[in-house]
């Protein structure tokens, strides 16, 4: 496996098709997001088009992207805090004090399908009138975040040794005062890989903002599915809209990349 | 030893209370969260089966016990082929997508030049918005103008209707899947790969086993357990989809329905036409689907290893 010309070749043959598979239809819908109408409908032009900006003077204009772009920052930000504030602490008792049930319990809404979620939310919160605000909408988008922060922070707080606290208690600081001066500092790459990936998962969710957000409160991917419903799709409008909601996040993974992968693989190993 | 065993030399009152209940004190929050928003609302499902809940979250509803569950059990029109579509869905883009992705891990095993761009690549579909990636793959499965018919026509394969058509929409839905989630198989077992440790490997190269042997019959033992992780956490992901098929074919899986998962189903009953206790029969026989799968994938494991 590791010598030979014919697999050194085949490999490296093999990993540029990956690339392409994976790359070209991101590149291609960057591409159409750059095009007229016309041109997207010209096969000639596939690679060789003169670029215009306007599908996203319409998205931003016309279409009030910006606000649901704001939306979705705040929805993502505020969940994520959250979940790091009660996550946080609860994944450092449950890893410290082996709370092998309470985990379970936790970990559970990672299996129950989100919309047997929905529907009781929906009927709850529609009697107290309050679908279409963003309490609900942070709340709903925490219980995905919640779960994963502490998925991912028991995990962390597992491989974090416990004499450095003890250490610490012995020089006179109480447990809590322990945590917060030498255990939350030593997790900070812990704790931005959780909240990296909470924003992340947030940013995305569909399917509780297509039932929770109102017409002020639409997250970007509900936009995004709400472009379609007009009688013919401008492509064009389209794929700047689905490239305004995904190149920020492709930016944020390419520049936080090792934090993603370990928190998209946590646990992964340990079987 | 815990660090509970230390004396609290804490000196105020709350202080010191604060530190002896810590373990619930920092727990309790989240716990409240879940048990409130999560184990709340699946007791209202299971509750809300029951009745024959519809239109109006305000209307009344009555206790109507199981029939909504002979109903449903005996709806061969949009209920069992929605059971079938979810098992065809999740059978298929599993097994390409650990197959393939066992490949992509082990051609990015050993370390080679360029190797960090090829990281990037293989993280950008898994962290693009599901919604985003349905529209960007509408364009390219669009018949007339998409780019997927030519491309297959430079191979002489003859144009197709991808998500338009209804036999073929189902397939095209499991290829924009297996396009986003196989990288995911591939970091999973990629962690798993590196972790192996190396003198099986280097015995065996010095025994003369070739490479397909080496992978038969070390590689591949050994990382079983990871394999059975990367199968767990996908299989459940897939059993849920739901982004790409709706934002692919819209309401009830399209005009055809052709395809309506589970979740799908359960999704429409429930919000596009106000079915709720319909949906939460569907919702719990669903629930209790993913369960028996996974004790089923778990316990096999426990019992091979």
């Amino acid at each position: 496996m590791r010598g030979g010309t014919a697999y050194k070749a085949f490999r490296v043959g093999a990993l540029v098709l990956v690339v392409l598979g994976l790359l070209t239809p991101l590149i291609w819908m960057v591409a159409a997001s750059l095009k007229t109408n016309v041109d997207i409908y010209d096969a000639s032009k596939a690679l060789l088009f003169s670029p215009t900006v306007d599908n996203y003077k319409t998205v931003l204009e016309q279409a009030n992207y910006v606000t649901f772009i704001i939306n979705s920052l705040w929805v993502a930000f505020a969940s994520t805090v959250l979940s790091l504030l009660l996550g946080v602490p609860a994944a450092y008792s449950m890893s410290r004090f082996t709370m092998k049930r309470s985990a379970l319990v936790v970990l559970m809404a990672r299996v129950i399908p989100g919309v047997s979620l929905l529907v009781p939310w929906f009927y709850v919160f529609s009697n107290l009138r309050l679908v279409g605000g963003f309490t609900v909408l942070v709340l709903s988008h925490m219980f995905v975040s919640l779960p994963l922060v502490v998925y991912i922070m028991m995990g962390y707080f597992d491989g974090l040794p416990t004499e450095l606290e003890e250490s610490g208690q012995v020089d006179g600081l109480t447990p809590i005062g322990a945590f917060r001066r030498i255990t939350l500092p030593l997790s900070t790459p812990g704790i931005a890989t959780a909240g990296i990936l909470a924003f992340i998962f947030s940013w995305n969710n569909f399917m509780f903002a297509l039932v929770l957000s109102g017409a002020k409160t639409k997250t970007l991917p509900v936009a995004i599915f709400d472009f379609v419903g007009y009688a013919a799709i401008d492509w064009g409008g389209l794929m700047a809209a689905a490239t305004v909601v995904t190149v920020p996040i492709m930016v944020i993974a390419l520049l936080a990349q090792k934090y993603v992968v370990s928190g998209l693989t946590a646990g992964a190993t340990k079987g | 030893m815990s660090a509970d065993a230390l004396p609290v030399t804490g000196t105020s009152g709350f202080s010191r209370w604060a530190n002896d209940h810590r373990k619930w004190l920092f727990a309790s929050p989240a716990m409240a969260f879940v048990v409130v928003l999560i184990i709340f609302p699946v007791a209202w499902t299971a509750y809300l089966s029951l009745t024959d809940a519809e239109g109006s979250v305000r209307a009344d509803k009555e206790f109507v016990g199981a029939q909504n569950y002979l109903d449903v059990l005996g709806d061969t029109a949009r209920f069992w082929p929605a059971v079938w579509r979810t098992v065809q869905f999740t059978g298929v883009v599993l097994l390409v997508e650990v197959v393939l992705g066992m490949a992509i891990a082990l051609l990015l095993w050993r370390p080679f030049r360029g190797e960090k761009w090829v990281r990037v690549a293989i993280l950008m579909p898994l962290v693009a918005t599901p919604v985003a990636v349905g529209m960007m793959w509408r364009l390219i499965f669009d018949p007339n103008i998409g780019i997927a018919n030519q491309v297959i026509g430079w191979f002489g394969i003859p144009e197709q209707p991808w998500l338009a058509g209804p036999g073929s929409a189902l397939w095209t839905t499991m290829l924009i899947d297996i396009w986003q989630w196989t990288p995911m198989v591939v970091l999973i077992l990629l962690a798993g790969l590196t972790s192996l440790s190396e003198e099986p490997q280097e015995a065996a190269l010095i025994d003369g086993a070739s490479g397909w042997q080496r992978f038969r019959f070390i590689t591949l033992p050994l990382m079983m357990p990871t394999v059975i992780v990367a199968i767990l956490l996908r299989g459940i992901d897939a059993l849920k989809t739901f982004d790409i098929l709706y934002a692919t074919k819209g309401k009830g899986g399209g005009s055809y329905n052709e395809v309506e998962t589970l979740n799908v189903y359960a999704y429409g009953l429930a919000f596009d036409y106000n079915e709720y206790g319909t949906s939460s029969t569907v919702l719990i026989i669903f629930f209790l689907i993913i369960i028996g799968s996974m004790w089923a994938l778990t316990s096999r494991r426990k019992a091979e290893y």
